[in-house]
């Protein structure tokens, strides 16, 4: 029919459609106060960990030692302790049993002695001191490794609890809003209007750009943090794995939308979507545990650094380690991107044959073949 | 003109619909009227596009539609929903949006079809904080807010108190009155009769009529006829070709099995005294209704 007043109806693109699902998608998470609070936690416990990092390095404080006579001169030298002088050996012991001191180094009245003096501990044998005062041999490392291992302990974990909060959060919440969407039936309206695909592009877009945002300000924040506590030494280690971290987790995340999406799709009720979507938790909260054991077994880490699910985390773990070739980061890209594509395409069918079906939840061989 | 051709799906091996066809008129509005589970909520989805058929079309205007021709229409799903924390105009305006309006036309739109429904003062609130019936009545501008064309509505009067019915029933009637086709199913056969100019029932999956009001009174229901005299009027027991469905003294009604055997009562009333009433009651749809599903 012809009537003039009405608009012209011109048929959103593709593109266009995409854009409307995810900015609407974007406004939603915004406006909800859960997504606000989590969020803030998260930014809150990266930036505190930077800040209790930084508080802890700056307190290693020398080892009180009291020290009596001649030994002295043998205790100055290694410049590794805070001396206390003492008249007398009895002295010395007093302090170490009253706790003044954690070890007395006095002469030693053994003549046979090679260096001369004797350490006094309250209960065990104080490994710093002695270790100090000992005579080592010459040391050669032929592979020094790069990093402190515990400080390497420290950022694996780090990676992987915000892959873990970021990829589960936001995947709840993709979840959550497929079923909303099923649910209250407005489903029929957007797919009236806009593909399947446009749909689910949308969502997956909108969710992983909130994501990135949430990643990429957590990175800065830490960068920041690094900085302007004055640990620009760890930044400068730390920086190019928080980079590619940014990098990976964008794929790795569209990946983790796309199958959340999907297994919440088979289902049309909240109550049920937890249920539908544990496969993906489990597969999420892999890379985590894995990265807490396995974090100074370069073999599993490398295997982890190009399965996709665990490479946003392996990969920029191997990388602040210098475990990693150059090549290696832009191949396991290339590996995450292609799987990526392939669980979109699988996910997209799932999503589009189990959107309509409502009621008792539709099993995953019906989901694809229909 | 919107046709629906040899329409059949099946869900796995159960048939929802075999061979559905029927036609909504340019300016007609159609009651599409069928039980629970008699295929209207899969017919009207598959107009939409939502689901596709195994087999069969659906024409406008005789050329097949295309999924950019179904942002022209407006759908009203079976069981409502909007998001329900997003406020209802911007919800509105995203819809519009959806179907191709301009941000500048899909805010208009919204400002007057709000309005017009009446629920202009909640446009800034959530959609779960609307009553029942607004949520119904904001259901309904999402169907139109984007100035559809063609309209498909299922079950658009269910949850509607009477003063919503009415004020959706003129806002649907003025659509069709710009010449839009109009397809709604409902339950209230009663609101069916009153608004509709066609009808198309349907029953485990076959439409079993179908057309205008008129015809499907004429096909179907055989006609029932009163009469009222001055006098005693007992005698219609024996006359022949008629069964008397009720009597009380001076009034009759009755089953004729032709014209002319009613004609006969009415001249034989007419000869013994004054004949107050005679008349051919039209069946009511809730009698096509069951006969033609039976």
């Amino acid at each position: 029919m012809s009537n003039a007043t009405r608009p012209l109806h011109t048929a959103p693109t593709f593109a266009q459609g995409v854009w409307l699902v995810s900015n609407r998608e974007i406004a939603a998470r915004l406006r909800s106060k859960s997504f606000l609070i989590a969020t803030g936690i998260l930014l809150f416990i990266s930036m505190g960990s930077v800040i209790v990092g930084s508080i802890m390095s700056q307190n290693t404080s020398l080892t009180k030692v009291a020290v009596v006579g001649t030994a002295i001169s043998v205790v100055e030298q290694t410049q590794a302790f805070d001396i206390v002088e003492a008249s007398s050996a009895e002295d010395a012991e007093a302090l170490v049993r009253d706790g003044t001191v954690d070890a007395a180094v006095v002469p030693s009245t053994n003549p046979a002695s090679l260096l001369g003096i004797t350490v006094i501990a309250l209960d065990s044998a104080p490994g710093e001191v002695l270790g100090a005062l000992s005579v080592n041999p010459e040391l050669a490392i032929l592979e020094p490794a790069e990093q402190d291992g515990f400080l390497a302990y420290l950022v694996a974990i780090g990676f992987g609890i915000i892959f873990l909060m970021s990829a589960t959060t936001f995947g709840a919440t993709i979840a959550q809003s497929v079923v909303e969407e099923k649910q209250t039936r407005i489903v029929e309206i957007l797919l009236s209007t806009i593909s399947v695909r446009a749909l689910l592009a949308g969502k997956v877009l909108g969710n992983s750009l909130m994501a990135f945002a949430q990643i990429v300000s957590i990175g800065l924040l830490v960068s920041i943090g690094l900085a302007v506590t004055g640990q620009r030494v760890l930044l400068a280690d730390v920086g190019p794995a928080i980079v590619w971290f940014a990098v990976f987790f964008a794929f790795g995340f569209v990946l983790l939308a796309a199958l959340y999406a999907a297994t919440a799709s088979m289902v049309s009720r909240q109550e049920d979507v937890g249920s539908a979507t544990s496969p993906v938790l489990f597969l999420v909260m892999i890379p985590y545990f894995m990265v807490v054991f396995f974090n100074d077994n370069p073999l599993v880490l490398a295997i982890m650094s190009y399965v996709p699910f665990s490479a946003p985390v392996g990969m920029p773990v191997r990388i602040f380690l210098g475990q990693a070739e150059w090549w290696e980061p832009v191949l396991s890209l290339v590996v995450l991107a292609l799987s990526t594509m392939v669980v979109i395409l699988i996910g997209s069918r799932i999503y589009s044959n189990a959107l309509l079906r409502m009621g008792s939840r539709v099993s995953l061989r019906e989901a694809l073949h229909k | 003109m919107l046709d629906i051709r040899g329409v059949t799906k099946s869900y796995g091996t159960r048939q929802v619909l075999s061979d559905v066809s029927f036609t909504v008129g340019d300016g007609r509005m159609t009651g599409f009227v069928g039980a629970n589970g008699a295929g209207k909520t899969t017919t009207m989805r598959i107009i939409l596009g939502v689901l596709s058929p195994d087999s069969g079309t659906v024409l406008i205007d005789g050329v097949p539609v295309t999924a950019s021709d179904r942002r022209r229409f407006g759908y009203m799903p079976e069981e409502r929903g909007l998001y329900p924390k997003m406020k209802v105009a911007e919800q509105l305006v995203y819809l519009a949006r959806l179907h191709g309006l301009s941000p500048a036309s899909a805010r208009r739109n919204t400002t007057n079809l709000l309005e017009q429904l009446g629920l202009g003062e909640r446009a800034g609130d959530t959609v779960e904080s609307l009553s029942l019936g607004n949520q119904q009545r904001a259901q309904i501008a999402a169907a139109l807010v984007h100035d559809p064309e063609f309209l498909v509505l299922d079950e658009p009067f269910s949850g509607l108190d009477p003063l919503a019915v009415e004020v959706v029933m003129s806002v649907l009637a003025g659509y069709a009155a710009q010449g839009a086709p109009v397809l709604f199913s409902s339950h209230q056969l009663d609101i069916v009769e009153r608004l509709c100019n066609d009808l198309v029932i349907i029953a485990e999956g076959e439409i079993r009529a179908n057309g205008s009001g008129e015809a499907l009174r004429d096909q179907h229901g055989r006609p029932r006829y009163e009469i009222r005299t001055a006098g005693n009027i007992s005698w219609i027991r024996s006359q022949p070709g008629i069964t008397v469905v009720d009597f009380d003294g001076d009034y009759a009604e009755f089953d004729a099995e032709t014209d002319a055997a009613s004609q006969a009562v009415l001249q034989h009333a007419i000869t013994l005294g004054a004949v107050h009433t005679f008349s051919q009651q039209r069946p009511s749809l809730a009698t096509i209704f069951k006969e033609v599903i039976a």
